[in-house]
């Protein structure tokens, strides 16, 4: 039996005394790719950021174990060195920062003393961004400052094939792309090794064309009503969550 | 160094002391006869004695400034300072003749090594006087002049005579009255015409005494079509009382060359850091300051540029950072004098932990100059709810062809970001650092790579177990 990544069991979450999540419960294995699908308020972006520890969310009841521990005792940053990692719907800009040198740090960051040699580095880096059809000039900007959405989510994926996580969590990565983005985004996510689990939340199936989940969530009001196969997204793109609502 | 001391500073890494052991040392306190004695001790001629005390009567007169920090200010005790201390018999050029304790504090401040890789000239001033003076070969074959102030005096006297006091008047206030009638070292710098000094010249200047009043004086001078770039680094030790650096800089750019002139001020937070700078621009020349404040208690530090020649440039690219206790008065001032002059005028400052951060500008333009521009751009980040960021701008244009922008704001570093930085594994702090680096980087990427990353490192340190 593959090895427990994450589990989530009869999870709450508030956000300002607002209860968001209520009751959710998932178990992740590893190499394992589960997607998320629900419609905008659905409660998709708060488990995301309540996965990574965003102290603006509440855990109210309900346990997060990750790699069999519990993930409350973890801060941000720890999680990210223990192999979360989370591709932002919105990522921030940090001007004055150059992508080439934050990359850099990051990845020493999580990695530590596992880290590639600056040598090594440069040429993964190298590799990647001619997969995710990045110029070299990117280095050298700012991160995310004035990029447009199609560059901050190929930048996101960037940071993903960097760090090497143990659990992707994908928020909203298709939106604001076009096919052609799409198209070179889902690579690099499916270049990602076998073991990789990941959590893909979207809105619409279309990422689902690309990149192959083994399990299909639809989320409503913060939980899960239905959960199956690939299949699952593909008769909530034809029929909406309508019909699954009580 | 007592606790608060301690608690107030941090982690100052340069806050080390070497025992005083000075061969000459004025008792505290200022009077004419100090004044004349400096005069006297160092063998000047009677024009610089006579220029010396009629600055001294001027400061002796002067009220303190109404504006900035007063309290700051009227808490300063000139009768508890040192005016002049020796603690070297000689300026030397070679570091194995340098007094060892002397030496050994250059050394921890990574002076020699930096000499060796990247300097074209080196100037290692320790409480009133050079101990430690370099320049190299070449430059010196095509001419160039390069001395502490008082060696400068002595070999070029008609130089120092005509441009003494002429961009900076002792009159022009209390503090650069007091610097000419009490000044003692600082650089004396002549570049030939057309002569391109590439490597930048680097001045260090350390207080390592108690209640020590530093005073240098500097003035450099970049003939015809030449050009230089001059840095000064500056430390001291962190003690309980107040010490006072007060120095005058007089820059004059002749037609056609171009003088940059950077600092990284890194005092400890007992001191006063009390500066005038001024540049004087002939034709189509340029003045570039770029201007650092990290620590001192207080800074009151205004770089300026007189646009005298048409088509002359300035640049005033200048960061402080204000932590607990301290207050960075700075800015900048321009005056465009001479038609089709530009300037631009990047202020960034931030502060922490109840320190505050001020731009204080002024920005002129005479009757006569036609087509002048300029931008003006202040930016403030507020890294918590105790402290203080505020501006002064003031612009007076007498010419209305002048185009001119300015451009200001204060932000706060957000949780988004803090978030975004944390979630690729980076600490709080290294969150906070990052943030901070970037937020200076349009200052720092004008740095040599070397100051760059110091800097960097050193608002590093200020952010770490910055935040609760």
């Amino acid at each position: 039996m593959a090895e427990e990544v994450l589990r989530l069991s009869d999870l709450h979450v508030s956000v300002e005394g607002t209860e968001i999540i209520k009751g959710l419960s998932l178990v992740i294995n590893q190499g394992e790719v589960h997607a998320i699908m629900g419609r905008n308020g659905s409660g998709k972006s708060t488990l995301a950021n309540v996965l990574m520890g965003h102290p603006a969310y509440e855990i109210t009841s309900g346990e997060i174990y990750y790699q069999g521990k519990p993930l409350v005792d973890l801060e941000v940053h720890e999680r990210a060195r223990a192999g979360m990692f989370l591709s932002f719907q919105y990522p921030s800009a940090i001007p004055g920062v150059q992508v080439g040198n934050f990359l850099r740090k990051s990845v020493n960051s999580v990695q530590g003393e596992s880290a590639l040699s600056a040598r090594e580095f440069r040429v993964e880096l190298k590799q990647r961004m001619e997969l995710l059809s990045m110029d070299k000039t990117f280095l050298s900007r700012y991160v995310n400052d004035g990029f447009s959405g199609g560059e901050k989510k190929r930048l996101e994926i960037l940071q993903m094939l960097l760090l090497q996580p143990k659990l992707a969590i994908l928020d909203e990565t298709d939106s604001g792309l076009d096919i052609d983005a799409l198209k070179v985004v889902s690579e690099g996510i499916n270049s990602m090794p076998s073991q990789t689990s990941s959590l893909i939340i979207t809105h619409y199936q279309r990422l689902l064309d690309y990149v192959k989940p083994d399990f299909v969530h639809a989320m409503i009001d913060g939980n899960f009503v239905k959960s199956g196969g690939p299949e699952l997204a593909i008769e909530l793109e034809e029929k909406g969550y309508d019909w699954l609502e009580v | 160094m007592n606790d608060d001391a301690q608690d107030a500073v941090g982690d100052y890494r340069y806050g080390f002391h070497d025992p005083e052991d000075s061969t000459i040392r004025f008792d505290k306190g200022l009077t004419e006869q100090v004044v004349r004695d400096i005069s006297e001790l160092k063998n000047e001629p009677e024009w610089m004695t006579d220029i010396r005390v009629k600055a001294y009567r001027h400061f002796a007169e002067r009220v303190m400034p109404d504006w900035g920090n007063c309290e700051m200010l009227n808490a300063i005790d000139f009768d508890a300072i040192t005016y002049f201390l020796r603690s070297s018999k000689g300026t030397e050029s070679d570091w194995d003749d340098v007094p060892e304790a002397i030496k050994n504090t250059f050394d921890r401040l990574g002076i020699p090594e930096a000499e060796q890789k990247w300097l074209g000239g080196v100037t290692a001033q320790y409480e009133s006087e050079a101990v430690y003076h370099s320049l190299r070969d070449d430059l010196e074959q095509q001419g160039v002049l390069f001395f502490d102030m008082d060696s400068g005096l002595r070999e070029h006297p008609e130089i120092v005579k005509k441009y003494f006091c002429s961009v900076v008047p002792y009159s022009d206030n209390k503090f650069a009255a007091l610097n000419t009638a009490v000044w003692s070292g600082g650089s004396f710098i002549y570049v030939p015409k057309g002569v391109h000094v590439e490597m930048p010249i680097q001045a260090y200047f350390r207080i390592n005494a108690k209640n020590m009043g530093q005073f240098e004086r500097t003035l450099i001078i970049a003939d015809e079509g030449s050009s230089i770039h001059y840095v000064e680094g500056c430390t001291a030790p962190t003690y309980s009382t107040e010490s006072l650096h007060s120095a005058v800089v007089e820059l004059i750019a002749m037609e056609g060359a171009t003088i940059r002139y950077s600092t990284v001020q890194n005092w400890s937070v007992n001191v006063y850091n009390l500066v005038t700078k001024r540049g004087i621009a002939h034709k189509n020349s340029t003045i570039e300051w770029v201007d650092g404040n990290i620590g001192s208690k207080l800074t009151m530090k205004y770089p300026a540029v007189i646009l005298k020649g048409e088509g002359s440039h300035a640049e005033v690219i200048s960061v402080a950072y204000s932590g607990s206790g301290q207050h960075q008065d700075a800015g900048a001032k321009i005056h465009h004098l001479a038609s089709n002059t530009t300037s631009r005028i990047l202020s960034k400052s931030i502060c922490k932990n109840g320190g505050r951060s001020s731009y204080r500008g002024l920005l002129q333009v005479s009757p006569k100059a036609q087509n002048c521009r300029s931008k003006i751009v202040c930016d403030a980040l507020v890294l918590d709810e105790d402290s203080q960021s505020d501006t002064y701008p003031t612009m007076e244009v007498a010419n209305s062809s002048a185009d001119l922008e300015h451009e200001a704001s204060v932000s706060k570093v957000s949780s988004d970001q803090l978030f975004y930085l944390m979630c690729r594994g980076h600490s709080e702090d290294e969150a906070m650092g990052l943030i901070v680096n970037g937020f200076f980087e349009p200052f720092t990427r004008e740095l040599p790579m070397e100051y760059a990353v110091e800097l960097n490192r050193l608002l590093q340190l200020e952010m770490e177990g910055s935040i609760g």
